[in-house]
C-alpha cells in the first residue's frame, strides 16, 4: 500500500456564502501525473491556492510526504518540497533568467544569511540553475531579463523555476493559458519528459494535453468532485460528459 | 433621619463634594465637546485625503496646505469685504481654483508615478507654500474674527459654558458629513466614486471619464479642507505652518479608517479626536492613580501626544489596512 | 621625436586611456570619484575662509550613512520608512545620555548607539512589517513620532530644547576626535566602511532575497523564503547603521535635540536618496550631497530659499526620473559619440517595441480566450469553433512574430 504524495481530507472553502470548496477528499500517488478539470469557476484555482498555502482554508486536513500542513505558511510548503506555478506568470522581471532559477536553487541549498561574497558567482547554484532551464528549453534565453521574455518562455521559466526546487510534488496551474498551438505543443513535450520524475497535479482546460498526459483525471464541478479515475474512464461517464465535457470530445 | 446640629457639616461636606463631582463632569463634557470639535475638523480634512487616495491612489501631502491656504485666503477677503460669511464663500473658491491650478500643472503629472515620488514632490509643494505665504502675508500670526452673534457662550447645562462658534463648527461639520453621505450614498456621481475608490482602471474600463471623476473628487476635497481651515481660524492663529501638525493626524485618521472609505473616516476622525483630546486632558489625572504626582507630571503630557500613535499601531497590528478599507481585507 | 609625432602619442595615449576608462562601469568609477574628492576637501579647506567647508562636508557625510541605511530598505527593498530620524536621533542620544552621566567613552557610546537603534529597529519592524505601502509609511511615521515625543518629554536630558555635550567623546582617554579635522577623517572612514558593507550585503545571498521580495514576494515565498524574516534583518541593519550615523553627529555637533528625529527629517532623508537615485548606493551620497549643498548655496542668496528648493524639488521629481544617477545615465547615453551603437540602440528599441506589441497581441487572445471558454465548453458548438480558431490564429501570428524579431 503506497502512501500518496499528497491527501486532502475533507477539504472546505467558502467565501462568504458562496462555498467554493465543497468536502474535496483528493490523492495524488507517487510519481503520477493527477489532472484536474472542470468549467470556469468550479474553483480549480482555489483549490490549487489551499494546497500551496495562499489561502487558508476552512475545514479539512492537507498531508503532504505524510506531515500535516494544513496550518503551514506558504514558504514552510515550498521548503518541504511543494513546487507550483502560476496561472498568471509570475516571475522576478528585474533579474535574467538565470537569476530567477537560481534563487530557487539558493532556497534550498543552505541559509541565505550571507552577507558577504556575491551570490551571482556562486557555480553551484547557476550550474544547477542551467540544468533546470535546459530541462525546459531555455538554456539559450538564460541571461535575458525575465521581463524582456516572451509569454510562452515566461511560462517555461516558471517551470525552470518549480523545477530547480527539485521538488516533491509540483502544481502546475493551467500551463497552458494563452499559449498558442505550438508552444502547447513545446509545453506538453517536456512535461511528458517530466512524467514519472515526479509526481504532478495539473489543472488544465486544453483537454488535448489533458488527454495525453495524465494518468488520473478528477473533474471538480461547482468545488465538489464529480468523478475521479483513469483518463478513459472518465472521457465516458455520462455525468462529467453532461456536465463538463459535452461537445469537446466529438 | 437624624436632625438638628450633627446633620449640618455632613450636608455641608456633601454639597461641596457634589459640587466638586459636578465640576469634573462639567469639564469631562467640555473636553468631549472639544475632542468632538477636533473630530469633526479631521474628518473634514480626512474625507477629501481619503478619497483622494482612494480613488486616484494618490498620496497628497499638500492638503494639509489647502487647509492653511483655506485661513489665509479668508483673512484676505475678510480684510477686503468686512463680512465673515461672504468671505467664507470666497475663500472657498479661491481655495478651489488654486486646487485645481495645482493638480492641473503639477499632480496630474504624478497619479502614474510610485508612492514615493508623490511623497516628494507634495512634500515640496509643502515646503514651497510654507514659504511662500511667509512672503505674501509674514510670518507674524493672523487672527480672523467670528461672526458678532455667534462669538459668545452658552450654557448648555449648570455649570457647563460653552462658545457658541465651536458648536458651530461642530454642527456644520456633521451637516457636511451628512451632505457627503448622502451625495456618495445617493446620487450617481457618488456611486462612481465609491466604485473608484475600490476599482478605478474597471470603472475606467466601463467608459467612465476617469479624469473628470478624479477633478471632481479632487475639488471637493479641496473645499472641504478650505472650510475646516476658515471656520477653525478664529479659534487658533493663522501662520505657516499650520497644516503641517493636522496634515499627520489626518493621515493618521484615514490609515486607521482605511483608506477610501468615508464612513471609515469619520468613524476615526471621532475617535481620535476623543481620545486625543481626553488623553491630553487627563492624561496626568489618570496616571495619578498608579504613580506618583511628579512623575505623572512628566510621563502623562508625553504619553498623550504619543497616544494615538499607539492607538494606530494597535489597529494595523490587528487589521494591517485599517479598520473599513474600500478595497476589502 | 618631433614635436607633432609627441603631442600626437600623447593624444592617442589619452584617448586610449579615456576609452579605457569609460570600460569601466560607472557604478565603480562614480563613488571611486566621490571618495577621492572627499578625501581631499580637507587639503582644501586649508585655512581661513574655506574652514566651514570642513565642517559643512562632515555634514554631509553624516547624513550620507544615514541614507545609505535608508537606500538598502527602500531602494533595495522597497521598504519605505517614513521614520528614519528616530535611529539617527536615538543614536545621537546614546551619546549624550551617556556625556551627562560623564561617560564619554567611544567604545562604550558607539556599540550603545548602534544597539539601541538597532533594537528599537528590530521591536518596530516586528509590527511595521506586517504591512505594506501607505501603511507602511505611515507607521513607521508613527514610531517616528513616538520617539520625538518621548525624547521631547525627557526634561533632565534638556527636554524640548535638547541637550549639549561638553566634549567630544575620547578613545580610552586619548581625544582622537577633538581636532575638527581628525573627525572629519573618522567620518570619512565610517562613510567608507558603511558603503562597502551595503555593497557586499546587496550582492551578497541575502541581498539577492531582499531584491527578490521587493519584485514579487509572493514568487520569493513560493520558492521558499520567508520573506518577513529577511526584511525584518534588514530592516534592523539599517536602523543600526542609521544609529552609527547618529552618534557621529551628535559628537559632531557637540549638541542632541529631538528635532534630529523629527518627521520633516525624515523626509528630508528619504528626498536625499531619491534625490541621488534609488537603488545604487552611491546615489544616496551624492543625493545627500547635492541636498546639502544646494541647501547650503540658496540660504546663502536669500532669506526665503525655500520658495526656491521647493519647486527644485517637485521638477527633479517630476522630470528627473531616477535621480541624479539615473538622469546622469540617460545624459550620458544621449552624449556618447557611438553611433552605431545608438543606431543599434534604436533598432533594438524597434524590435523591442514588436515584441512588445505581439505580447500584447497574446494577452488579448488569452483574454478573449478565457472570456470565451464557457462557450466554447458548454455550448454553441460554432462559435466556439469560431472562437478557438480565431485565438489559435492571434496566438500563431504573435509566436511568428516573436520568432522572427527575436531571432535578429
Amino acid at each position: 500500500m503506497v502512501e500518496p504524495v499528497l491527501h486532502l481530507e475533507n477539504l472546505r472553502k467558502n467565501f462568504g456564502g458562496l462555498v467554493v470548496t465543497d468536502d474535496v477528499t483528493f490523492d495524488v500517488a507517487p510519481l503520477e501525473l493527477h489532472a484536474v478539470i472542470g468549467p470556469n469557476g468550479a474553483g480549480k484555482t482555489t483549490l490549487i491556492n489551499q494546497i500551496s498555502g495562499q489561502i487558508p482554508c476552512d475545514a479539512g486536513q492537507i498531508l503532504f510526504a505524510g506531515q500535516d500542513v494544513t496550518l503551514l505558511p506558504v514558504h514552510s510548503r515550498a521548503a518541504l518540497g511543494l513546487a507550483r506555478t502560476f496561472q498568471i506568470t509570475s516571475v522576478l522581471p528585474g533579474f535574467s533568467a538565470l537569476e530567477n532559477v537560481a534563487l530557487a536553487v539558493q532556497a534550498r541549498s543552505g541559509t541565505s544569511l550571507h552577507f558577504f561574497g556575491r551570490a551571482d558567482t556562486e557555480a553551484a547554484l547557476n550550474d544547477a540553475a542551467m540544468a533546470a532551464l535546459a530541462d525546459v528549453d531555455l538554456a539559450d534565453r538564460a541571461h535575458v531579463a525575465a521581463g524582456h521574455l516572451s509569454h510562452g518562455e515566461k511560462r517555461a521559466l516558471e517551470l525552470a523555476i518549480a523545477l530547480a526546487m527539485q521538488p516533491k510534488l509540483l502544481l502546475l496551474d493551467e500551463p497552458m493559458a494563452g499559449a498558442g498551438r505550438e508552444e502547447a505543443e513545446r509545453l506538453v513535450a517536456v512535461l511528458r519528459r517530466l512524467k514519472g520524475r515526479l509526481p504532478m497535479v495539473l489543472v488544465e482546460h486544453d483537454m488535448t494535453a489533458v488527454f495525453a498526459l495524465a494518468d488520473r483525471i478528477s473533474v471538480l464541478i461547482y468545488g465538489r468532485i464529480l468523478a475521479s479515475g483513469a483518463p478513459d474512464v472518465v472521457r465516458k461517464d455520462p455525468r462529467v460528459i453532461a456536465a463538463y465535457l459535452g461537445d469537446e470530445m466529438e | 433621619m437624624s436632625g438638628g446640629p450633627q446633620a449640618l457639616p455632613v450636608a455641608v461636606g456633601a454639597r461641596r463634594e457634589a459640587i466638586v463631582g459636578l465640576m469634573s463632569l462639567s469639564l469631562l463634557l467640555v473636553q468631549t465637546l472639544n475632542g468632538l470639535q477636533l473630530g469633526v475638523l479631521l474628518f473634514l480634512i480626512a474625507a477629501g485625503l481619503t478619497l483622494v487616495f482612494g480613488v486616484m491612489d494618490f498620496i497628497n501631502l499638500a492638503h494639509g496646505v489647502q487647509y492653511m491656504l483655506g485661513a489665509y485666503f479668508a483673512v484676505m477677503f475678510y480684510a477686503l469685504t468686512g463680512n465673515f460669511l461672504l468671505a467664507l464663500v470666497l475663500a472657498l473658491l479661491a481655495a478651489l481654483a488654486f486646487g485645481l491650478l495645482l493638480e492641473f500643472s503639477i499632480f496630474r503629472h504624478l497619479y502614474d508615478r510610485d508612492h514615493l515620488d508623490q511623497v516628494i514632490a507634495t512634500f515640496g509643494i509643502i515646503i514651497f507654500l510654507n514659504q511662500a505665504v511667509k512672503l505674501v502675508w509674514g510670518a507674524a500670526p493672523l487672527s480672523l474674527p467670528m461672526p458678532e452673534i455667534l462669538s459668545g457662550s452658552v450654557s448648555l447645562m449648570p455649570g457647563l459654558i460653552y462658545p457658541v462658534w465651536r458648536l458651530v463648527i461642530i454642527t456644520s461639520g456633521l451637516a457636511v458629513a451628512a451632505l457627503l453621505y448622502g451625495l456618495v450614498t445617493y446620487t450617481r456621481v457618488g456611486m462612481l466614486v465609491r466604485a473608484g475608490a475600490t476599482n478605478a482602471p474597471m470603472v475606467s474600463a466601463l467608459g467612465v471619464d476617469i479624469r473628470r471623476l478624479f477633478m471632481i473628487v479632487f475639488g471637493f476635497g479641496t473645499m472641504l479642507a478650505a472650510f475646516a481651515g476658515v471656520m477653525i481660524a478664529p479659534i487658533l492663529s493663522v501662520e505657516p505652518g499650520m497644516g503641517d501638525t493636522i496634515l499627520i493626524l489626518a493621515f493618521v485618521v484615514i490609515v486607521i479608517g482605511g483608506v477610501g472609505s468615508i464612513r471609515g473616516a469619520f468613524l476615526a476622525a471621532l475617535i481620535i479626536g476623543l481620545v486625543d483630546t481626553l488623553g491630553r486632558s487627563f492624561s496626568v489625572d489618570i496616571l495619578r492613580l498608579f504613580m506618583a504626582p511628579s512623575p505623572a507630571r512628566t510621563v502623562g503630557p508625553a504619553l498623550a501626544s504619543m497616544l494615538i500613535y499607539l492607538l494606530m499601531a494597535l489597529v494595523l497590528y490587528f487589521r494591517p489596512t485599517g479598520l473599513f478599507p474600500a478595497k476589502g481585507r | 621625436m618631433s614635436v607633432s609625432a609627441f603631442l600626437r602619442a600623447m593624444l592617442t595615449t589619452l584617448r586610449q586611456s579615456w576609452a579605457g576608462l569609460r570600460q569601466w562601469p560607472a557604478s565603480d568609477v562614480a563613488p571611486l570619484v566621490l571618495f577621492i574628492v572627499f578625501a581631499l576637501i580637507p587639503v582644501f579647506a586649508g585655512t581661513g575662509a574655506e574652514i566651514y567647508l570642513l565642517s559643512l562636508f562632515t555634514r554631509v557625510m553624516i547624513f550620507a550613512i544615514a541614507a545609505l541605511a535608508l537606500d538598502l530598505i527602500v531602494g533595495y527593498g522597497a521598504l519605505v520608512s517614513f521614520g528614519h530620524a528616530a535611529f539617527v536621533g536615538l543614536g545621537a542620544y546614546a551619546v549624550g545620555i551617556l556625556a551627562s552621566h560623564g561617560i564619554s567613552e567611544i567604545l562604550l557610546a558607539l556599540p550603545l548607539a548602534i544597539v539601541v537603534a538597532g533594537l528599537f529597529a528590530f521591536a518596530t519592524g516586528l509590527v511595521c512589517l506586517r504591512t505594506k505601502g501607505v501603511y507602511f509609511i505611515m507607521i513607521t511615521l508613527a514610531f517616528g513620532q513616538m520617539a520625538f515625543f518621548t525624547a521631547s518629554s525627557l526634561a533632565p536630558y534638556g527636554g524640548d530644547d535638547g541637550l549639549t555635550i561638553r566634549a567630544r567623546d575620547t578613545l580610552l582617554g586619548f581625544a582622537i576626535l577633538k581636532n575638527d579635522r581628525a573627525l572629519y577623517y573618522a567620518v570619512f572612514a565610517c562613510l567608507l566602511g558603511a558603503y562597502l558593507l551595503c555593497r557586499a550585503i546587496v550582492g551578497s545571498r541575502f541581498g539577492r532575497v531582499l531584491r527578490g521580495a521587493r519584485e514579487n514576494p509572493i514568487r520569493m515565498a513560493s520558492i521558499g523564503f520567508e520573506v518577513f524574516r529577511y526584511q525584518l534583518i534588514a530592516y534592523v541593519i539599517s536602523g543600526a547603521l542609521a544609529g552609527l550615523s547618529g552618534f557621529l553627529l551628535a559628537n559632531a555637533t557637540s549638541f542632541v535635540s529631538p528635532a534630529y528625529m523629527s518627521w520633516q527629517r525624515s523626509g528630508e532623508l528619504i528626498i536625499m536618496v531619491v534625490f541621488g537615485g534609488l537603488g545604487t548606493l552611491y546615489g544616496a551620497i551624492i543625493g545627500t550631497a547635492a541636498f546639502l549643498l544646494t541647501e547650503e548655496w540658496l540660504s546663502g542668496l536669500t532669506e526665503h530659499w525655500k520658495v526656491i528648493f521647493g519647486p527644485l524639488l517637485v521638477l527633479v521629481v517630476v522630470f528627473a526620473r531616477g535621480g541624479l544617477v539615473g538622469s546622469a545615465a540617460k545624459l550620458a547615453h544621449w552624449l556618447g559619440d557611438d553611433p552605431v551603437g545608438r543606431g543599434k540602440e534604436s533598432a533594438a528599441a524597434i524590435q523591442a517595441d514588436i515584441l512588445r506589441r505581439a505580447q500584447a497581441l497574446r494577452t488579448l487572445a488569452s483574454g478573449h480566450s478565457a472570456r470565451l471558454r464557457p462557450l466554447m465548453h458548454t455550448c454553441c458548438n460554432g462559435a466556439g469553433r469560431a472562437a478557438r480558431r480565431l485565438r489559435d490564429e492571434i496566438a500563431g501570428l504573435s509566436s511568428q512574430l516573436t520568432r522572427r524579431f527575436r531571432g535578429g
